[in-house]
């Protein structure tokens, strides 16, 4: 794989991460950082909050194993003026905070009638592929899209981690902050021999990513995001090189509210006939089928003669199996996608 | 800032005739309510507080109403015109309109004012309360944080999760809990076990619990708590027996009707009243109900949305 790095000194997500925590800390004493085991010597179940504690004991909170209380902490300290960032260690705890951020902190701001603000971070890492089993590997994000006031956003390696979770912290809002477990190792890199562009806009502030092939329109899509894009880049090289065919990237990082604006930007760029959205949770009700019916929307309405083949690419419609070999077959692979993409063609 | 009608406030130097005041003018209020949906001016739903009027006076009139600052539940409008008398905003609220204090989007249980919130989420209010706590802790304020819990709150696992972080970390959070005997339709016996108090006590929390509707009681006693935890003693909580004279929301009541009978003879305003001028409290009334009558004239007529 070619590859060029984006900084001077190669970087992992972890690091990108850890130290905008640091900066974000650093540089406004507003910022409350509040989770389990967050404390130094061991700074958190992922390291991402580690060496934070050290510098600023009085604002880094560890706290009981107590989800809902975390989360609800956060909204209290974000509408008196605070800057939470609240950990969930992993995100498939995410389900015991589900009140806080459904019944309280997506909807303060606007049943309050916009008298309340609650810029509140929630950041957990979700994903498979470690041997962790059910309750410690799944991709939970599809049951908390489309909840009106409450955004969702993803970093991932093809992108800046560290900017994406300082932007969330800026945000006036709700946001989880969904990182990507296998992802924390990884370098920050992007496939040179692809043309890199991001879509930000005022309404829809996290940036999308498009990676194309250089000349002439492609032969298809795959959207992704989070833990997907390594994944997903993989894929787009292996049908490249082995198959000749020629995929574009896109790489979402703002999973809700849907990015409808960045969509419409991208089909206004061209319409391409074979369409995939690689998730690694089951695509049933899921990020990929709401791509699906906004996609389908804007282009009846720009190119209503227009067909596109749309494929969702997820997990097992199962729990996921703590063994090793049955998780890697259930999880989408670099394979499956290309494979279930080769047969569009 | 908007407001309209108004209902005076007390603090801890009010008289027992402002003190009666105050308990009127939020029954009065709540009456009001009942009747206005039995005329069919009301959508929707409301929880009236009658019965309850002492814990909202005794409890708002020991706070610094400018500092402090208080999460309130499903039950909200006592506690709402304890904390800043704003009877026509909150008539507007309950009715849907845009003059509302939020607008209408609310309604009855999603208050916001100043430092006063409220939620129609059981138990999901407490660790939102304990979290402003925390902030105004932080921020080195001085406030404290009261939160308002019902003995079926005490269902709730979040209401643990709280008296635990709170007594961790030493936060000012007043857990205020009121037994009003039934949660819905359910009595106390069929939904605690155990004790109420030795709950909060268990988390090493000072619990004080009083058998009493006297407004002068509550409010002595939550001036205690309330001044230990400014001088930074951690939290506390209130434990108040009381009994909801009213259905849970506006009709379903299968209470025993002499149960209820004789609860009236127990009433926080009965009690006041019977210590009080007969003359003093007749002109009191009178005020009251000219003034709630006039917020709530003024916001039948204030306009609606149109779409």
């Amino acid at each position: 794989m070619s590859t060029k790095d984006m900084s001077e000194r190669p970087t992992t997500v972890l690091q990108s991460l850890n130290a905008a925590m640091h900066r974000l800390m650093a540089g406004d004493s507003r910022v409350v950082v509040l989770g389990e085991d967050i404390l130094d010597p061991y700074g958190g179940a992922f390291k991402v909050t580690r060496g934070l504690s050290t510098q600023f004991p009085d604002r880094v909170l560890t706290t009981p194993i107590s989800e809902g209380a975390i989360v609800g902490l956060a909204n209290g300290l974000a509408l008196r003026g605070m800057r939470p960032i609240a950990e969930i260690m992993f995100g498939d705890f995410v389900t015991l905070a589900a009140d806080q951020l459904i019944n309280h902190a997506a909807k303060f701001r606007w049943m309050y009638n916009e008298q309340v603000r609650v810029p509140l971070v929630v950041r957990t890492p979700m994903g498979g592929r470690r041997g962790y089993g059910p309750t410690h590997s799944q991709s939970l994000e599809k049951h908390i899209l489309g909840v009106p006031g409450l955004w969702v956003a993803a970093p991932h390696a093809l992108g800046d981690p560290g900017s994406l979770l300082e932007q969330s912290v800026a945000l006036e809002d709700p946001v989880v902050f969904v990182e990507s477990k296998v992802c924390y190792g990884r370098f920050l890199t992007r496939p040179a021999e692809l043309r890199a562009e991001e879509i930000r806009t005022a309404r829809s502030p996290f940036p999308t990513l498009h990676l194309t092939h250089r000349g002439g329109s492609p032969d298809g899509v795959i959207f992704c995001y989070g833990g997907m894009a390594p994944v997903a880049l993989e894929a787009v090289e292996r049908l490249r090189d082995v198959d000749g065919i020629r995929v574009d990237l896109v790489v979402v990082a703002q999973l809700s509210p849907t990015p409808t604006d960045h969509l419409e930007a991208l089909l206004q760029r061209g319409i391409s006939e074979v369409i995939a959205y690689a998730e690694e949770a089951s695509s049933s009700a899921g990020w990929g089928a709401e791509l699906v019916a906004t996609i389908e929307e804007i282009r009846a309405s720009i190119a209503p003669r227009r067909s596109i083949r749309h494929l969702r690419i997820g997990g097992a419609h199962t729990p996921i199996a703590s063994s090793k070999e049955m998780e890697l077959h259930d999880l989408p692979s670099a394979e499956l996608v290309a494979e279930r993409l080769l047969e569009c063609f | 800032m908007k407001t309209g009608e108004r209902i005076p406030l007390c603090n801890r130097d009010s008289s027992p005739n402002e003190l009666y005041g105050l308990m009127f003018g939020i029954r009065t209020f709540e009456q009001s309510l009942l009747d206005l949906f039995q005329r069919g001016v009301l959508a929707g739903t409301t929880h009236t507080c009658l019965g309850q009027e002492a814990t909202a006076v005794g409890v708002f009139s020991a706070l610094n109403l400018e500092l402090d600052c208080a999460f309130s539940n499903h039950r909200g409008h006592g506690h709402f015109l304890a904390y800043c008398g704003e009877a026509e905003l909150l008539y507007l609220e309950v009715m849907g309109k845009p003059g509302g204090v939020c607008g209408g989007r609310g309604g009855s249980q999603h208050l916001q004012h100043r430092n006063l919130y409220s939620n129609g989420i059981q138990g999901g209010i407490v660790p939102v309360a304990t979290g402003i706590a925390l902030a105004e802790k932080l921020k080195g304020s001085g406030a404290v944080s009261v939160v308002f819990l019902g003995d079926g709150t005490l269902g709730e696992g979040a209401v643990y999760e709280s008296f635990n972080i709170a007594a961790l970390w030493q936060l000012p959070t007043l857990f205020v809990i009121e037994n009003n005997g039934f949660a819905q339709s359910t009595p106390c016996a069929l939904e605690v076990a155990g004790s109420i108090r030795a709950r909060p006590e268990a988390f090493g929390i000072p619990t004080t619990e009083i058998r009493t509707t006297n407004v002068e009681t509550i409010r002595n006693e939550t001036s205690r708590c309330v001044d230990a935890m400014r001088d930074g003693a951690g939290p506390r909580a209130l434990v108040l027996h009381n009994y909801r004279l009213g259905p849970h929301s506006k009709g379903d009541d299968n209470r025993d009707p002499a149960e209820i009978r004789a609860a009236w003879d127990q009433e926080p305003l009965k009690v006041l009243r019977e210590r009080l001028d007969t003359t003093e409290v007749q002109l009191m009334e009178a005020a009251q109900t000219e003034r709630i009558g006039r917020a709530r004239e003024r916001a039948l007529a204030a306009p609606r949305y149109e779409y």
